[in-house]
């Protein structure tokens, strides 16, 4: 009975093997998916078909480049620019608050299914992240780029885990109804997607918790770092103490 | 996992599937021609192939497969797809050289056009939202305007193009300009751009190699049926793992789900099937917060925002990720069992 077959499995160490020595990642998945092949006796052109299939099938995943455009032009007239100073006339407006509201607002729409309302393309890079460096720097200033990149990644962080933990409780969801049609496949009857849709609710909630949680401290870390990055820059003479309590 | 080309029901429609991925085809010729013309890149000639070879892709794939058959289709896309990871391997694409204007004269754009700068970018979301919702199923002339099995796609391409003639309106830059100038941030996404599709591609190979049943083997290698939180920790943790090395919770989940939940927990302890599922799919979310093959999620951003650190997404999100990976597996613990 337990005849153990792990050949399929070498091409998910191909991928991990790949990705430590810093292979490109293209070269890597195809790579994987060769010795895959080439493991189970998957003769070539069955392989080269079952990669053009699936290439072409999947070129849906491409279309955020539709968008690129669009953006683009406003950043050449100035988008950023204008999101920044824009942020800059908002009193109160912090990186923090600024992310926090946010994140709330796309966890709840994604929640209701709208999931295209904002994403890294269209929300990230021309408003949430020069709104959040814009309210930083009128704080504190010129910002130094590890802080600056401190910003940006996390409102990219704060874009995917508000989407993420909010879209599986819309029951219309891809995955929702993924995992109902595998529940069914399987002989598992009584589930209707509602259920589940409810049962993503207290890891949504844990998610908006954690993440708010996360961001509050945010303000006190740029701070931190922006003095740090300060007091290097003014002097590589100071007491090594003060650094330490900065740190 | 990846959208089925049913036959049955295609209904004709003017932004159809095809005349999307067209017009991506269209775009993507344009920025090759750039690329070409761009007299001062480093690797002009291997990076406009990249593209070239992913661009008709889009352009001639539908066509290949009504006049060639799907066959003859496959192997010649499957043939480009190496091509394209070789050169991408070999680090034979790279960013131009590309005209921005200083710091000063976008300022002074800004200031001149205002709060302007931001309705083409919010009306994006607005027209897709309210074409999917509620535009979807209107007709010109006996002919839907958008695909009925790809509304949310065919809605978002009607939006960036009502966006583009806005921008134009307000700023006097014209489209041709706009693809012109979105040629740099296509180069700074780079290969990243493609990952996704490799990925789906990758899954592909995987079903046909049964490594879903292998893997399946595998776990049940290190589960001891008796130990309900071990179970609940193996499936969760499993679930994230996987993730990680798909880059998609979905390729994950029915692998794990058929592998752990269902023979152990469903029908081994009688755990309840909704939160059972429900949590398990998002601790394959709290995976695809933490690696490098959701590329869509965490490594174009980091080139769309120009990080010095590629990875530096990921780092952000791995506090948050494994805190409610944590908090799943407890949560799992406490509500699937009724006894």
């Amino acid at each position: 009975m337990s005849e153990l077959n792990f050949l399929p499995l070498s091409g998910i160490l191909v991928v991990i093997l790949g990705f430590a020595l810093r292979f490109n990642p293209l070269l890597v998945v195809t790579c994987a998916g060769i010795v895959t092949g080439w493991a189970v006796d998957l003769d070539f052109l069955t392989m080269l078909e079952t990669f053009g299939e699936k290439f072409l099938n999947s070129r849906q995943l491409a279309s955020f480049l539709l968008l690129l455009p669009v953006i683009a032009i406003l950043e050449r007239y100035g988008l950023q620019q204008h999101a920044k100073s824009w942020i800059a006339s908002i009193k109160g407006a912090t990186t923090a608050r600024i992310m926090s509201v946010y994140f709330v607002v796309r966890e709840c729409s994604a929640a209701l299914g709208l999931i295209n309302l904002a994403g890294q393309p269209q929300t990230v890079r021309p408003l949430l992240a020069p709104m959040a460096l814009g309210a930083a720097s009128n704080l504190h200033g010129e910002l130094p780029k590890p802080v600056r990149d401190l910003i940006s990644a996390h409102a990219a962080a704060c874009d995917n885990i508000a989407v993420f933990f909010g879209e599986d409780i819309f029951i219309a969801f891809g995955a929702v109804l993924l995992m109902d049609a595998f529940l069914r496949e399987n002989g598992i009857t009584g589930i209707e997607p509602l259920h589940i849709g409810l049962w993503a609710i207290p890891t949504a909630i844990a998610a908006l918790i954690v993440h708010l949680f996360r961001l509050a401290r945010l303000e006190a870390k740029i701070r931190a770092q922006v003095a740090l990055h300060a007091e290097q820059s003014q002097s590589d003479a100071q007491s090594p103490v003060t650094r330490e309590e900065l740190a | 996992m990846s959208a089925m080309r049913s036959t049955a029901d295609v209904q004709p429609a003017l932004l159809s599937i095809e005349n999307i991925y067209l017009l991506i085809g269209f775009v993507v010729l344009f920025l090759v021609i750039k690329t070409l013309q761009d007299k001062h890149h480093p690797k002009r000639l291997t990076t406009a192939l990249f593209w070239g070879l992913f661009g008709s892709v889009f352009l001639f794939g539908d066509l290949s497969l009504t006049y060639l058959g799907e066959s003859l289709t496959y192997r010649w896309v499957g043939v480009f797809v190496i091509l394209i990871a070789v050169l991408a391997g070999m680090g034979k694409v790279s960013m131009g050289h590309y005209d921005i204007p200083s710091e000063e004269e976008q300022t002074a754009s800004a200031t001149r056009i205002g709060n302007r700068l931001f309705i083409p970018a919010v009306l994006i979301p607005i027209v897709t939202v309210i074409c999917t919702i509620v535009l979807k199923d209107i007709q010109i002339g006996g002919l839907f305007v958008f695909d009925q099995s790809h509304v949310t796609l065919a809605a978002l391409t009607l939006a960036c193009t009502i966006a583009l003639l806005v921008s134009w309106k307000f700023t006097g830059g014209s489209p041709v300009q706009a693809l012109g100038e979105s040629r740099r941030l296509v180069d700074s996404i780079g290969w990243a751009a493609i990952l996704p599709q490799m990925l789906a591609m990758l899954g592909g190979v995987f079903i046909v190699s049964n490594t879903g049943t292998a893997i399946q083997d595998l776990v049940t290698l290190f589960v001891s049926p008796d130990n309900r939180f071990m179970l609940v920790v193996i499936y969760c943790v499993g679930m994230a793992l996987f993730t990680m090395v798909m880059g998609n919770a979905f390729a994950a989940f029915p692998v794990m789900t058929a592998g752990i939940a269902v023979p152990f927990l469903i029908q081994g302890h009688g755990a309840s099937a909704a939160p059972l599922v429900a949590i398990g799919m998002y601790s394959g979310y709290c995976g695809t917060l933490m690696t490098p093959m959701a590329a869509n999620f965490n490594i174009v951003p980091a080139a769309l925002l120009d990080l010095k650190d590629k990875y530096q997404v990921i780092k952000v999100q791995i506090p948050t990720a494994l805190s409610l990976l944590a908090i799943n597996i407890l949560l799992m613990y406490g509500v699937i069992f009724n006894d």
